[in-house]
């Protein structure tokens, strides 16, 4: 039950239908590339070239998957992409969780602390949320070099936890400037500090918008290409750029299971952080905008 | 010794002067009011007292210190806010005691203080639950709690009672005054509502764009305003301003009153109440300032007037509260409110004769709205 009164004519009970039928196939249609994936990640290679792209596979087999994780070639290498995906969890865990924390005392500070031109800042950092990419190739790359981080994970860290800020700032920014200013100015008499009343305060109350950053700057720097592939030498390549390379090296015939397989492990822990968090970060998006 | 010392305070936000050199001193344990309209700088003030927003000039004392640059923490003060400001993660027993932490006062002591002021405010039962799981009432209580667990120099409220209902406002009010009977506190208190003034202060301080009007207690601001800003401020209903013209010498003042529609009416002015200021004023109009329960019926026996001045007027509107009843009629140029006993049989249109109370009338100047007498 919906709680909702609806006509129940006959005219109404078909449009209606027509409705549900509309959004289910637009719900397919959605799904599909995702089922392909899956099909074709569990099918023998000779089942690929002769049946369609939809069939079900007749003799599932695990082996692609075995092969994309450990045996795949990727350029000169033939170690599969698990290596790198490692590697992408070395590198987005500190990124999320720096650019998060940074994020949350930037917002606090914006919006319990204004001072001077605070707000001009805060017009500022948001335009870190529209620059392109490409812009900062390479003065990034120079940078990186100066501070002698160039192809290290910690530069590739570096350079997600800057980008991350701008928007980590925006949404605890955001979410602080709805949680009254008197809980502050109570604990100022009561004597706590900045980072007491931080600590103490908001920092309890702040779970929605943290579960949303976090599964924001996850997705955004795990799918990273563009970084990825510019900032990393062979060892410190995150798992987007390793499944590139196994998609584009070429050697005899075309392991589309193989692919696939590694297709689907590149993009698994986002999956698996929305399936997990998902709920939450809807609430926290919506977080403010209605009381309690 | 005073408790709290404000000296020419002044305030600006941008190039709009908030608070215009405001001086005040409460003594140990007086309850002052900070009353007036909002937009008025009670609130103003009221930060600036704990040290919440710093003051363009002038010096704040506290306890004979001076605080005017000290933080917040450092002023031995604590505040109730109208919101209440409860910490919302916390229990209420570690809302209370949070102040007392963060001052390291020791666990022992800590649990003793919140003891004490749970069983003053009747919330022991309250102690483990959190803010969300409190009505209105007992958020009020909680936050009241966390101010008294403290023990400072100096209490602020700021319109602690606003967002409560009408019925636990007037609750509240007689446990804060009760309160502050039994603990002799010094409490600075910002409302906007006249009545919580008037029931709640020792002293009343009257503030307008930026400047104190007046400061005195209740009796003094009621009965013996400054001019028409504070007599139509305080009192519900309102004060009635009445256009007359002075006439007469000293001795013998006397306002005339025109209304339209009727004879002139001729009210003399009371020899007791004359004032130097009045003499400048003959042939000119003043404003004759009489309260709803300057009133009385004729035959009334029971209004405490010797003798009022009689005045018959035509009611237009008959507003029967329960305890007495309030008519309207036009007198001068505007119609009055009368406060009349809940026995009094008149229905709109007709006549009905009055006494009126001149011995407690005022007078203000109608171009600079001051008192006259």
């Amino acid at each position: 039950m919906d709680n909702v009164i609806r006509r129940r004519t006959l005219g109404a009970r078909l449009a209606r239908l027509a409705l549900y039928a509309a959004l289910l196939l637009a719900a397919l249609f959605y799904l599909l590339p995702l089922a392909v994936m899956l099909i074709t990640s569990v099918k023998p290679l000779d089942e690929i070239s002769a049946g369609s792209l939809l069939a079900l596979p007749q003799s599932p087999t695990l082996v692609p998957w075995a092969k994309a994780w450990g045996e795949a070639c990727t350029g000169m290498r033939c170690e599969g992409v698990g290596g790198y995906f490692w590697n992408s969890f070395a590198i987005v865990i500190p990124a999320v969780a720096i650019s998060t924390v940074v994020g949350a005392l930037n917002g606090y500070a914006l919006t319990k602390w204004r001072f001077r031109g605070s707000e001009l800042l805060f017009g500022l950092m948001l335009f870190g949320c529209f620059i392109p990419f490409q812009v900062v190739l390479l003065p990034m790359a120079q940078t990186l070099g100066w501070l002698g981080l160039s192809s290290s994970r910690a530069g590739l860290v570096l350079v997600h936890v800057i980008f991350g800020i701008a928007f980590t700032t925006l949404f605890f920014r955001n979410f602080y400037v709805a949680v009254p200013t008197e809980l502050v100015s109570a604990a100022k008499l009561d004597g706590a500090g900045f980072f007491r009343i931080f600590w103490r305060i908001l920092l309890p109350v702040s779970a929605p918008i943290i579960v949303v950053s976090v599964i924001w700057q996850f997705t955004q720097i795990w799918n990273d290409f563009l970084f990825g592939v510019a900032f990393s030498a062979h060892d410190t390549q995150p798992v987007t750029v390793a499944l590139n390379n196994l998609v584009n090296t070429s050697t005899g015939v075309r392991e589309y299971n193989v692919d696939m397989a590694a297709a689907m492990i590149a993009a698994l822990p986002t999956l698996v952080v929305y399936v997990l968090a998902g709920k939450y970060f809807v609430r926290g998006l919506t977080a403010g905008s209605v009381k309690g | 010794m005073s408790a709290l010392e404000i000296q020419k305070v002044r305030k600006d936000f941008g190039n709009e002067r908030v608070l215009k050199d405001v001086s005040l001193a409460i003594e140990s344990g007086e309850f002052l009011i900070l009353v007036g309209p909002s937009g008025c700088g009670k609130s103003t003030l009221m930060n600036a007292i704990a040290g919440l927003e710093p003051v363009t000039a002038g010096e704040i004392r506290i306890a004979d210190r001076d605080v005017t640059w000290l933080t917040p923490a450092e002023r031995d003060i604590a505040m109730v806010f109208q919101s209440y400001a409860l910490y919302p993660s916390m229990t209420v027993r570690q809302n209370i005691s949070f102040g007392l932490e963060m001052r390291k006062v020791p666990r022992a002591e800590r649990e003793a203080a919140v003891e004490r002021v749970a069983d003053l405010l009747q919330i022991t039962a309250l102690l483990d639950r959190k803010p969300a799981q409190l009505s209105g009432g007992q958020r009020q209580r909680v936050a009241m709690g966390r101010a008294l667990a403290r023990e400072p120099a100096v209490y602020l409220f700021d319109e602690p009672l606003s967002n409560l209902d009408a019925k636990l406002r007037v609750d509240m009010r007689t446990e804060i005054k009760k309160l502050h009977l039994r603990l002799g506190t010094t409490i600075v208190y910002v409302t906007h509502d006249q009545i919580e003034a008037m029931t709640l202060a020792d002293r009343i301080a009257v503030m307008r764009d930026g400047h104190i009007l007046q400061l005195g207690t209740p009796d003094e601001v009621y009965n013996d305003p400054v001019d028409i800003f504070v007599a139509g401020f305080m009192g519900s209903p309102s004060m009635n301003f009445i256009a007359t013209t002075l006439e007469g010498q000293a001795g013998d003042y006397r306002l005339r009153i025109v209304t339209e529609g009727e004879d002139a009416l001729v009210l003399p002015w009371p020899a007791s109440r004359e004032t130097p200021a009045l003499a400048e004023q003959v042939g000119r109009s003043v404003i004759l300032g009489l309260r709803p329960e300057h009133f009385s019926e004729e035959d009334s026996r029971l209004s405490g007037m010797d003798e009022g001045t009689p005045l018959s007027a035509r009611v237009s509107v008959v507003e029967p509260t329960g305890a007495d009843i309030l008519l309207n009629m036009p007198l001068g140029d505007a119609e009055v409110t009368a406060r009349v006993g809940p026995k009094c049989r008149v229905a709109p249109g007709e006549r009905l004769s009055l006494r009126v109370d001149m011995g407690r009338a005022v007078l203000f100047d109608s171009e600079t709205q001051k008192r006259l007498a």
